[in-house]
């Protein structure tokens, strides 16, 4: 059965739809505790511009964002501090790991630096780097972005796949 | 670096002092009985008024080393800009010095700061409360026989999974 569509009518799923909407507006919430803090305020500047991207608008109300940008090493006692933050903000969420600190600790293999955030939290994209370049960032957000687009859907039921939920890595020192 | 003449007063009222020179920095070995004393009067009666920090260092199998922990308290006149260098040698189980917080104020992070890294107590001290680490931090992680990577505190903590927020 042939449908006549006017020009300006799209038919889509529903699912892609929000997936659309979702992907180009990432507001982040910016968890910056070190150096990699200065590169995320450079992409967020002028010169590189991640409003290109729709994801310019940093807020520091974990309210009002939908993802976190962990930028530098957690020490122990801002973990918890972290980990609130991330369970304040509002599904959908996600989260970017960026430099080296965040996703392994880094060069701080000491007694206070938690050795990679996704130990505690989830992460969706990790940044490497030390610090990562802006053009690097923008990549993850990119990226981030086709991974929403490509296995998002309107109730979030990607988060609850089994795929998403990764064991927690083995804790034992070696 | 401190005038010849501050030292003279500072050996005529406390003879017995070791009192040496090294790359124009003065240094005060004094045991920890007097230490209150003499840095009373080095701030009361000799001009330093500012106490630039206090710290510790752990000499742990250190070479040649008799004692484990040497306190530092570094003093500045601000009149005479003189600098003098106060070190006093503590030593396990219980190591503990008197606190100087009823001579200078600042010296009461410092202290707790000391406290929380090194594990050294302080007699007198209004607060001593860790001021870097968790309250519920057992250790005292700048000693020497603390491992560097911890006992595993930094892996002490719930873990977060997707849709539990």
């Amino acid at each position: 059965m042939a449908v006549d569509l006017p020009d300006n009518v799209v038919i889509t799923r529903l699912d892609r739809l929000v997936s659309w909407c979702r992907k180009n507006s990432l507001w982040p919430m910016p968890f910056a505790t070190a150096c990699c803090g200065i590169e995320l305020m450079a992409t967020g500047a002028s010169r590189h511009d991640l409003a290109r991207f729709g994801a310019e608008v940093f807020r520091f109300s974990p309210r009002q964002c939908d993802l976190m940008i962990v930028a530098g090493r957690v020490v122990m006692k801002m973990l918890p501090v972290l980990q609130r933050i991330w369970q304040q903000m509002h599904e959908p969420k996600w989260c970017i790991s960026m430099g080296a600190c965040a996703s392994t600790g880094g060069v701080f293999d000491t007694y206070s630096v938690v050795q990679g955030i996704d130990r505690f939290v989830p992460v969706d994209m990790y940044v490497p780097g030390c610090p990562p370049r802006p053009e690097q960032l923008i990549q993850a957000i990119v990226d981030l972005q086709e991974k929403i687009q490509r296995e998002g859907t309107a109730l979030g039921r990607e988060f609850a796949a089994p795929g998403r939920q990764r064991p927690p890595r083995a804790l034992e020192e070696r | 670096m401190a005038e010849a003449e501050t030292i003279e007063r500072l050996q005529a009222m406390f003879p017995g002092l070791g009192i040496s020179q090294f790359r124009d920095q003065t240094r005060v070995l004094v045991p920890v009985g007097e230490l209150y004393h003499v840095l009373q009067t080095l701030k009361e009666l000799l001009g330093f008024d500012f106490l630039v920090d206090i710290t510790c260092v752990d000499y742990l199998q250190y070479r040649g080393a008799r004692d484990r922990f040497g306190m530092v308290y570094l003093l500045a006149n601000a009149e005479t800009a003189e600098r003098i260098t106060v070190r006093c040698f503590v030593n396990d189980p219980d190591p503990v010095v008197p606190s100087v917080v009823p001579l200078w104020e600042g010296a009461n992070w410092l202290e707790r700061e000391v406290w929380d890294l090194f594990g050294i107590r302080f007699r007198g001290h209004p607060d001593l409360r860790r001021i870097v680490l968790p309250e519920a931090f057992t250790a005292h992680p700048l000693r020497k026989d603390y491992p560097l990577q911890g006992r595993g505190e930094r892996h002490n903590f719930p873990v977060i999974r997707r849709g539990e927020a």
